[in-house]
């Protein structure tokens, strides 16, 4: 999608002769003045900026032209030549070129063409006597066009394997670099598998934050060509030791021997290799005990034997799987559910007997489970795409019932939600479909006169967002009627008529229970139940669901799903003698404040946050905990949430770090507990609830309101 | 949240053009003129996801104002985009010893400048 930014033309214009009169008074004044830095510096900025808009504006000629320009200028700046009257003459002949030549967006007519062309021919000679002999002229560099690497490319379809070793330079981080982005990036442009080297990286001690020691080997199959994969780092090929080497894989398509990779890549020379095997050891093990190569070299030549044999299993079990009942599936995510609590415990003992090599296998436990973890939740994804044919026949039949014509367009079927938050999306998504068929789009003869097709179109499209599935239906019919949901609001009591309130509320309303605007109750929708269904079971979800309406031109109800329920990331807080979790995934910072600064603000309970300001609560007054006292520490911490379209803060005792959590639903007797959405169990056995930030929020955002 | 970038440029044209690109692609954008009004922005501002800012501009160039951004602890780390022109091959590399993360070459359309925003500021 290239959005056009004609609109701004005009701007341009208006900036580009304004700036053409600066360039005459400079010119002018330089006349006087030739060894006016300030005046020709003046002077070159306006020609370049002339320049660099031209081009964007598709004034083509006036880019060329100002171009060679800007040369001259360039060259009179940088006092490799100097001012003469000669070249004031010039230059503003120049600029009354210009000035003729920007009434000409395309098609300049031959003879104002012809003038141009000799102008530009004086131009050049005049920054010829500033160039050394042989060195290319701009206007030849300007010939070869424009490189464009992104497109010029051939793709080529045949699958290969690289190698690519990244090393950054230390002072990389100094440029703004996201080095781990770009190793993201370029994992994404095939099968890739990574590995990283962090045996540069110092002690604790010794380690300077600010510089990077670690690089990166990568292996990538796919039909990818070298250039594209070079492309990724065109901002820091001066700042990075990048290789990037195809790998062959052996002729008989046998997988390649770690001694053959290890030879290949320099590490160890053939001789040795052929010593080493003649031990009856594992050959990783006997190079490193003879110090012919290092752990780590060992480590990511394994990595690559690893990759090239998937790549051949690919191939020859293309897209294979096997059934499973799902009942095994979740007695297996209910077994790793207990494990991760287990860790848990794990890292608690070993933190409390302060045993190093405990520690150390805690820590690494740690990392198998969360791997574990992620490849167990895998398993349950499914591709949401499973799903809509089911809504394309309700779509069909609907249209056909009430005698409207439309139909279902899909998009990002392939986005892998939980197998069970898919089931239990199907309902609430019926009746968002059902809803726009039945009041979103209009009637054919009504859309015709609207000139809209006669057929309406309801998209449904479903895509990633961090931790988070987004679900959007859209329709082009009609749209919301605010007044309509207006007066039904003031009519159900949930608003005063006296009440000022901001379209986006307003909308929001129609997922109350008992809310309907339709004239006449159909065997659809209508009746009132439906709308706030949806919110109920999206909020059970933990997701959130929001509307949004162009008058005229139709509606989106977006959904926000968590891609799985049953193990977040969570933040560990403690309040009292009781902790909580907040999902990771909702949380944007944590701050600290000094309590004096707290008390100042009084009632008013906001404070600013990044230019913004954020209402905030303390959970302690919220779930009504004793105050602590004496022992109130002189700063709080605040944890900042994200929910829905808003920021909150959460004043807690302290916060405690990052923590897998293991959601267990909680008992009947709880269903109408605000805030709070689950529980888990702690390492030391200690139940934690897990907070509802969204429904958190709804509350804060009143409560400031009011 | 949306992305906040900081546009610097004197061109009111291009300021507005990158602005609309990217608020229609759900980021947030201010806008300075040159680069001191930028650096007194910079001064006010908590933190940013993205600097773009041009060379050639009157008061404080783009390179000037890069290597005084850097100075400011935080936006040490802030990634930071030039805009230059075909013919400045020397600026790119002066961009990025003043501390920049890469650049924009002029004429570019939306895809493109989209396209390098999304790798550095995501």
């Amino acid at each position: 999608m290239a959005l056009s930014i004609d609109k701004f033309k005009s701007t341009f214009r208006e900036e580009a002769f304004e700036l053409l009169g600066h360039l005459e008074d400079d010119l002018l004044e330089l006349e006087s003045q030739p060894k006016n830095g300030e005046l020709i510096n003046s002077a070159f900025r306006a020609i370049h900026t002339v320049k660099g808009s031209a081009a964007m504006f598709g004034y083509d000629a006036v880019s060329k032209f100002a171009h060679e320009m800007e040369t001259a200028l360039d060259l009179c700046r940088n006092g490799t030549l100097s001012i003469t009257k000669d070249f004031i003459g010039l230059a503003l002949k120049g600029r009354d070129q210009l000035r003729q030549l920007m009434e000409f967006e395309e098609g300049v007519p031959t003879e104002i063409a012809k003038e141009s062309e000799l102008l530009l021919r004086r131009f050049v000679e005049f920054s010829k006597r500033g160039q050394s002999p042989g060195a290319p002229s701009h206007a030849d560099i300007q010939g070869a066009g424009p490189v464009d690497p992104g497109n010029s490319s051939p793709r080529n379809a045949e699958a290969k394997t690289y190698r690519i070793t990244f090393k950054p330079s230390k002072g990389i981080f100094k440029n703004g670099t996201r080095v781990l982005n770009l190793v993201e990036e370029l994992a994404a442009l095939g099968r890739a598998d990574v590995f990283p080297h962090m045996e540069d990286v110092p002690p604790l001690g010794a380690l300077d934050p600010e510089s990077c020691y670690a690089w990166w080997e990568v292996l990538l199959s796919g039909p990818i060509d070298e250039n594209s994969i070079r492309d990724i780092f065109i901002f820091v090929e001066d700042q990075a030791d990048l290789r990037v080497e195809q790998v062959k894989e052996e002729a008989d398509g046998s997988s390649k021997r770690l001694g053959d990779i290890l030879v290949d890549r320099g590490a160890v020379s053939p001789g040795a290799l052929r010593e080493a095997l003649g031990s009856q050891k594992k050959l990783g093990e006997v190079l490193i005990e003879k110090n012919l190569v290092s752990t780590p070299q060992v480590e990511s030549a394994l990595v690559e034997q690893e990759h090239l044999k998937k790549g051949q299993e690919r191939v020859e079990a293309a897209a294979g799987s096997i059934r499973v009942a799902s009942d095994k599936l979740d007695a297996l995510v209910d077994l790793v559910g207990e494990l991760v609590t287990l860790q848990a415990r794990l890292a608690q003992t070993s933190l409390d007997l302060r045993d190093v090599s405990l520690s150390s296998v805690s820590e690494q436990f740690e990392r198998l489970i969360s791997q574990l973890r992620d490849n167990t939740m895998s398993i349950r994804m499914l591709p949401i795409g499973s799903t809509f044919n089911k809504f394309r026949r309700v779509v069909r039949d609907l249209s056909l019932e009430l005698g409207k014509e439309a139909e279902l367009a899909t998009e990002g079927a392939d986005t892998e939600l939980d197998k069970t938050v898919i089931e239990r999306l199907g309902d609430p998504l019926v009746h968002i479909i059902r809803n726009s068929v039945d009041h979103g789009i209009e009637m054919p003869e009504v859309r015709d006169l609207a000139g809209k097709p006669k057929a309406g179109v309801i998209k449904l499209s479903a895509r990633h967002s961090g931790a988070y599935v987004l679900i959007q239906v859209s329709d082009d019919g009609k749209g919301l009627d605010r007044e309509a949901i207006r007066s039904k609001a003031i009519e159900r009591g949930l608003i005063l008529p006296s009440m000022e309130i901001a379209d986006q509320e307003l909308y929001q309303l129609i997922f109350e229970p008992g809310f309907s605007t339709a004239k006449k109750v159909t065997t659809v929708s209508g009746r009132g139940v439906g709308m706030d269904v949806v919110k109920r079971e999206i909020d059970a979800l933990g997701g959130s669901a929001q509307l949004s309406t162009v008058p005229g031109a139709g509606m989106t109800v977006t959904l926000k799903i968590p891609l799985t329920l049953a193990i977040i990331d969570g933040l560990l807080i403690r309040i009292g003698g009781e902790f909580f979790v907040v999902p990771l995934s909702a949380v944007d910072g944590c701050i600290e404040i000094r309590r004096d600064d707290l008390a100042a603000l009084g009632e008013k309970r906001i404070i600013s946050y990044r230019d913004e300001l954020v209402p905030f609560v303390s959970l302690r007054g919220f779930y009504e905990f004793a105050a602590e006292g004496e022992g109130e520490p002189e700063i709080e911490q605040m944890v900042i949430v994200s929910a829905q379209d808003y920021r909150i803060g959460l004043v807690v005792d302290q916060v405690i770090g990052d923590y897998q959590t293991v959601i267990k639903p909680l008992g009947r007797m709880y269903r109408d507990v605000d805030g709070v959405s689950g529980a888990t169990i702690l390492g030391d056995g200690t139940v934690a609830l897990v907070l509802d930030v969204n429904r958190l929020a709804l509350v804060v955002q009143r409560e400031s309101v009011r | 949240m949306p992305k906040k970038i900081l546009i610097v440029d004197d061109s009111a044209a291009i300021r507005q053009s990158i602005s609309f690109i990217l608020t229609q692609e759900g980021y947030e954008t201010i806008e300075a003129t040159d680069g001191l009004e930028a650096l007194t922005m910079l001064g006010s501002i908590e933190a940013l996801d993205l600097i773009i800012t041009d060379v050639n501009m009157p008061n404080l160039d783009g390179i000037g104002f890069i290597r005084k951004a850097r100075e400011l602890a935080k936006f040490k780390f802030t990634p930071i985009l030039v805009l230059t022109t075909e013919s400045q091959g020397s600026k790119m590399n002066e961009g990025k010893e003043a501390g920049a993360t890469g650049w924009i070459v002029k004429p570019f359309n939306s895809d493109k400048l989209l396209g390098i925003v999304k790798k550095v500021a995501e």
